[in-house]
């Protein structure tokens, strides 16, 4: 069977799959609609939860920032990992046993203000919308290479498919779906790291792969891949940092606490039975993360070392990297290479017109390898590799068998799509029901609450369309942006709602705003205003990037954090202290006893 | 009376715990993993520079290990303070 067929196949009846137990499971009520009734077993809860966490970002796009990030990229691992320890102890047990069904209503409660809650579904929606906007990126690539077509019409068809999905069930259907995704998508994920593992160190476990030497030698891989890309002008793998050793610190801070305070994560706590259950849930899900999460760097260098050693045989043969008789001429190019040219991810331009594909870091400062580069005849590097392809090219990369490839476009499919009908989700239950149903329209049915749901959800696709379009970056790189909002607003309101007693509703309120405003004031000067491209105004701040102490938009949601701790400390202490019954029900949101279900009505 | 005291020696107690997992967590990521991890590199595990493996592999594994610390942790003191569900 062709490549094409075996790839329809198996995502044909992946789908399938999914659809068949969103049927099943058929939402009713709008309480099943949103948590499922709250009687998800904490392994299986943290089986979805998993498959809602590592959306296109993680799947698709994480590994090929690390390829190309090295050392550096371990951000985005410990980042979106060492979340969940937070998440675990600081957040979860509490907000179960507070027992409602969003964060903006947990927001309006302990604020004992309708105000509070409108800011905090202000700061859900940026931080969602900009999510979706680096999932749309996500689902474009994966769509566009599976139908063979160019990257806007694979945005376009995701688009309507991940919103039939969405709207089609709740929280019910999504969650056991989510279940059947994850299985898919850590199948799809591991399988090939498996083979590639073998492949180049003969390990079978690509986390230890990746710490071994490589096949037939006493050379570590790690070694042989910083023999490589230095010598050909990239810097070191094991130690480059992005910017600076800050930066990355910075960064690594922003998706930790934008982890514990991302909404449509924080709503699947609310989904388990007992307090208890929402510690260990969190521990189960960062298990099921964990297995990609340690499994991607190993992705991530292996992949780096297949590209350099597709287009330049002396990666692997040994010989001289600047012989241009062991570069790879463009007519005998890999038919992955052909396939990945149609969507116009992967690019190649013959700048010295010898036929032959040089691969190689033209803006270095190393003058030994400009010397070499020069001397060999290049004219500049002519193959550019979008990192966001690089995990669904993997497999095909390697040379692995058909069935893997066709696996590893299902696994990334169900990623992109599980993640953007969960967020999905977030947003419309932030909108009918924080705002239309507890604030402006009290009187709403249930009925045309789940409409107004649903109109929601469409008007953010088509926004995360639009902008998916033209991203302000990798997808991986959109997303952080999205934990950055998270961290800068959501996370700090939370942890003083629980930690501090004092804080008031001024407080929180002030909080929110400066924290996000603060750090969507530095985004858009760096990615333009609202993300439409050509409205940067960086000139207002000396024209020069990452002005803050050199650190990069996409890590400055911990800034953000912090003004928002500090903006809600100072004003909290000028203005009354809560009224009494909410420091009672601060002392009783602490104690595990006498949790309920979830509750959504008043 | 005696009651109030408990709650608030219960949550002395969840914060004290809370704050030994938090120095584990932030020495193995934010140090290990990103303030000493050059001087951490000149150590090998296997073919791993030992700051490189902390920073990819090392601080998941913890963490993962943490949580259910915690939970298992948190159990035990809610019982003792006669907290937990029933």
């Amino acid at each position: 069977m062709s490549l094409t067929a075996i790839t329809y196949l198996v995502v044909g009846l992946t789908f399938a799959l999914y659809i068949g137990i969103a049927i099943w499971a058929r939402a009713g009520s709008t309480s099943e609609f949103y948590v499922a009734g709250g009687g998800v077993h904490p392994v299986l809860n943290g089986m979805a939860t998993g498959a809602d966490w590592m959306s296109a970002a993680s799947f698709i796009s994480m590994a090929g920032l690390i390829a190309g990030m090295g050392y550096g990229g371990g951000l985005f691992l410990m980042g979106w990992t060492g979340g969940y320890v937070l998440l675990a102890m600081l957040l979860a047990p509490y907000l179960r046993k507070f027992g409602k069904f969003t964060v903006p209503q947990f927001v309006g409660d302990r604020f004992y203000s309708k105000g509070a809650s409108s800011v905090a579904v202000i700061c859900l929606l940026a931080a969602s919308l900009t999510y979706i906007i680096g999932q749309m990126t996500g689902v474009g690539v994966a769509f566009s290479r599976f139908l063979g077509v160019s990257n806007t019409a694979g945005i376009l068809i995701g688009m309507t498919i991940v919103f039939a999905y969405a709207v089609f069930g709740g929280m019910k259907g999504i969650t056991y779906t989510q279940v059947a995704q994850y299985c898919v998508l850590i199948l799809a994920y591991t399988v090939p790291a498996i083979f590639i593992s073998l492949q180049l160190t003969g390990n079978p476990l690509p986390q230890l792969g990746l710490g071994s030497d490589m096949v037939g030698t006493s050379v570590p891989l790690l070694e042989k891949l910083n023999q490589v890309v230095t010598e050909l002008g990239f810097g070191e793998y094991t130690t480059s940092v992005p910017g600076s050793k800050l930066n990355m610190f910075v960064y690594t801070v922003s998706l930790m606490i934008g982890t514990a305070g991302l909404p449509h994560v924080i709503i699947r706590f609310f989904t388990v039975p007992k307090v208890k259950d929402a510690r260990s849930s969190a521990g189960w899900a960062l298990v099921f993360i964990a297995i990609l999460y340690t499994t991607a760097p190993a992705v991530a260098a292996m992949a780096r070392l297949n590209i350099h050693a597709t287009v330049n045989e002396a990666v692997l043969g040994g010989g001289d990297l600047f012989d241009n008789e062991n570069i790879l001429q463009y007519e005998n190019r890999p038919a992955w290479m052909e396939r990945w040219e149609v969507t116009g991810l992967l690019q190649f331009e013959d700048k010295n017109n010898d036929g032959r594909m040089q691969y190689y870091n033209d803006a270095t400062t190393d003058p030994e390898v400009l010397a070499k580069a020069e001397a060999a005849g290049w004219e500049g590097s002519e193959l550019d590799v979008n990192r966001d392809i690089i995990v669904l090219a993997n497999p095909e990369i390697a040379m692995l068998p058909n069935w893997v490839i066709a696996l590893v476009a299902a696994g990334g499919l169900a990623a992109a799509l599980s993640t953007a009908a969960g967020l999905l989700l977030a947003i419309s239950s932030a909108i009918s029901h924080d705002l239309l149903k507890d604030m402006w329209m009290p009187d709403l049915s249930e009925k045309g609450e789940l409409l107004a749901g649903k109109i929601a959800m469409a008007c953010s696709l088509i926004v995360a369309a639009y902008l998916g379009l033209n991203p302000p970056g990798f997808a991986a790189g959109t997303v952080a942006i999205a934990f950055g909002l998270a961290a800068s607003s959501i996370f700090p309101v939370l942890m003083m709602g629980i930690f501090n007693k004092r804080m008031n509703k001024e407080g929180a309120i002030a909080g929110m705003l400066a924290g996000l405003g603060v750090t969507m004031l530095y985004v858009f000067a760096h990615k333009g205003l609202f993300f439409i491209p050509g409205t940067e105004f960086l000139g207002l701040f000396g024209g020069e990037p990452n002005f803050f102490f050199g650190i990069s938009p996409n890590a400055f949601g911990a800034i953000g954090a912090i003004i928002n701790f500090a903006v809600a400390y100072g004003v909290s202490k000028v203005t009354p202290a809560p009224p009494e019954h909410i420091q009672e029900l601060v002392e009783s949101v602490r104690v595990p006893r006498g949790s309920k279900a979830v509750s959504g009505g008043h | 009376m005696e009651m109030d005291r408990s709650a608030q020696a219960y949550w002395k107690a969840v914060l004290k715990l809370v704050g030994q997992i938090l120095i584990v967590w932030f020495l193995v990521s934010y140090g290990a993993g990103i303030l000493f991890a050059d001087a951490l590199n000149n150590i090998h595990l296997g073919g791993y520079p030992l700051g490189f493996w902390f920073a990819q592999q090392g601080s998941i594994y913890v963490f993962v290990a943490l949580i259910f610390i915690y939970a298992k942790l948190m159990g035990k003191i809610d019982e003792k303070f006669d907290v937990h569900e029933q």
